[in-house]
């Protein structure tokens, strides 16, 4: 069966960094943590700190993992965080008229999932990019949450064991979101769902004349991203006992989109990784955590974080390049 | 000019009257061509002729705006790819429709996957894997292995992956959109022992876009030729030549210059 092996030394390197992107990210995490656990003993050994970094981590993985769906496809989600903002309020007035709380959750994802069907809609059939549908519905949904809310924060509803499981214990989110991420992980790996949602984003037009319904699979994928988002702002909620008008937007947007570039997904589409974007929220979490602990001020993190998302999308391009330079020799 | 073929060899597929319009633009003006079991049906014709339309209304892709399909004898309307395959009718497009960033067995069993059976309905990459070895190798394609992304194989040998894709799926009907296109002459040559191994194997009709006529006559049995989406000649191979095929198309050009 084999002729010879691909590529020499080089290209087996690049082969082992490719199939395990995880794993590079991943050195680097752990790289960072070292760093700050020797910069102050207290990093990641005490409760407090590592349920604040859990807390940070969560609601960015949870959301990476639909925005990682889109972007294999080629798409994006700006109004990601929106969604986030509007779907508890849709369940506190769903339970303000006397929904009981689970089905009031369950409505209030059916809303956003609505949202994610219009989003997926308006760029499928219309052909408009989805950076601009999302752009639009992003201010659209801010407007809608701000006047449904007269803009000023709500009481989360009171029931003490169901806001614990939603967010409010201290590693309830972290729970929801490593399990968000592990049946994701498994829907993009191990399902025809996942497998064709790559072949659409590296070949849409192979991929349909295969018999592949791209469109399908794509108003799916932004149903789900939509759908997470909004788990996202339930949880959220719960966890900080108030549902504001203003918490989410466009930086828990912009946080999970950033997860999953640093955690090795580009934008272009055809490729992706579910862990990659779990791991890539951690690395944000420990840096802005760390940065917090060592007394380095907000604006560092924000320039630490640009820069790291250029260096992946680098390290993405130039590594993609390589491979395909081997590909021919 | 018509020759009559051998009527005794029953008919893999038949395409009569074939129209296709894209909005004010006519793709295909009533085309007819039959193909025979167990024969090589070559199609040659310039840019812009209409092929890969017909090729795809032959495989369901395109619904044609007139015209009828027979396949094996009895009419057909074609709703889908799934509906063409299930006829037994596989296509290799121009494009090749592989993921490149996608494993060489993933993008053999593309939409057709192995699943595990449960609720779960999980890939059965192993079997997979398995399958997509076998079928290579029975087939004579070598490639260093089938876990590797499509990205990474050369021209003819993702040429060869597309092809075996098509046959893999117990095809009776394979059509072929430019399987030689952009490809040296060790590459073509492996990919023409391929499409002759395959119809040496029997059980299947093959239809071939091709653009070398040379080529198209030594591996057709029976060739077609298209122009402005009409087919303006057909013979056996054995009975025409790279000479009168050419005269044709020169003749064509000079019609064009005068209208
Ligand atoms: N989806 C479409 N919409 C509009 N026009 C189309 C479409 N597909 C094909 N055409 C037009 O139909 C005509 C025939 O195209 P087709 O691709 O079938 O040619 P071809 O013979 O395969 O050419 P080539 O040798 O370049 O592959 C062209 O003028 C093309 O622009
Ligand atoms: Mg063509």
């Amino acid at each position: 069966m084999s002729q010879s092996k691909p590529g020499g030394g080089r290209g087996a390197v690049i082969d082992a960094v490719l199939r395990w992107r995880e794993l590079s990210i991943l050195v680097v995490a752990l790289i960072l943590v070292a760093y700050f656990e020797a910069a102050n003993t207290d990093f990641l050994l005490s409760d407090a700190s590592l349920q604040n970094l859990s807390q940070f981590v969560a609601p960015a993985a949870i959301i990476a993992c639909g925005e990682i769906m889109l972007m294999i496809g080629g798409e994006i989600d700006l109004s990601a965080g929106m969604v986030f903002a509007l779907t508890p309020f849709v369940m506190h007035f769903a339970h303000q008229a006397g929904v009981p709380l689970l089905p009031a959750v369950v409505l209030a994802l059916i809303a956003s999932a609505l949202i994610g069907l219009c989003n997926g809609l308006i760029t499928v059939t219309l052909l408009v990019p989805s950076f601009i549908t999302t752009l639009g519905t992003n201010f659209l949904l801010n407007g809608v949450t701000l006047t449904l809310s007269h803009g000023t924060p709500v009481e989360a509803p009171e029931d003490p064991i169901f806001a614990a499981i939603f967010g409010n214990w201290g590693y309830s989110e972290i729970i929801w979101a490593v399990a968000v991420v592990a049946v994701m992980h498994t829907v993009l790996r191990r399902t025809r769902w996942g497998l064709h949602t790559i072949a659409a984003g590296a070949n849409p037009v192979g991929a349909s004349e295969a018999g592949i319904r791209v469109n399908r699979l794509k108003i799916g994928n932004f149903m789900l991203a939509a759908v997470l988002a909004g788990l996202t702002g339930v949880l959220e909620s719960f966890r900080i006992s108030s549902i504001d008008p203003q918490a989410g937007g466009n930086s828990i947007m912009f946080l999970a989109v950033a997860a999953g570039v640093i955690g090795g997904t580009p934008l272009a589409g055809g490729s992706g990784t579910i862990l990659g974007g779990l791991i890539g929220a951690f690395v944000l979490g420990v840096l802005s955590d760390g940065f917090t602990l060592i007394g380095v001020n907000a604006f560092m993190f924000n320039i630490i974080l640009g820069a790291a998302i250029l260096a992946a999308m680098l390290f993405n391009i130039h590594v993609g390049r390589l491979r395909r330079l081997g590909a021919m020799r | 000019m018509t020759q009559p073929v051998s009527a005794t060899v029953p008919e893999a597929l038949r395409a009569e009257g074939i129209v296709k319009r894209f909005g004010p633009l006519t793709a295909l003006s009533g085309v007819s061509l039959t193909l025979r079991q167990g024969e090589i049906l070559g199609i040659l014709g310039d840019n812009g002729a209409g092929k890969s339309t017909l090729m795809k209304i032959l495989t369901g892709f395109v619904p044609p705006t007139e015209g009828k399909l027979f396949v094996h004898g009895e009419e057909v309307a074609l709703r889908s790819v799934d509906h063409a395959r299930s006829l037994g009718i596989e296509c290799v497009y121009q494009d090749l429709a592989l993921a490149n960033s996608l494993s060489v067995y993933h993008n053999l069993f593309l939409n057709r996957e192995i699943l595990y059976p449960g609720p779960f309905r999980l890939l059965n990459n192993r079997a997979m894997r398995r399958q997509a070895e076998a079928c290579l190798e029975q087939i004579g394609v070598h490639i260093p292995s089938v876990t590797l992304p499509v990205e990474r194989l050369s021209g003819g040998q993702r040429q060869a992956i597309a092809v075996a894709r098509a046959v893999n799926s117990k095809a009776r009907v394979l059509l072929l959109d430019e399987p030689l296109a952009a490809m040296g002459a060790r590459e073509a040559g492996l990919i023409i022992d391929l499409i002759l191994r395959l119809k040496a194997a029997g059980g299947l009709s093959i239809i071939m876009i091709m653009h070398n006529y040379a080529q198209a006559l030594e591996i057709a049995d029976h060739i077609v030729l298209m122009q402005r989406g009409q087919v303006t000649y057909e013979n056996r191979a054995e009975s025409t030549s790279v000479e009168e095929l050419m005269e044709i198309v020169r003749r064509e050009y000079r019609v064009v210059r005068n209208e």
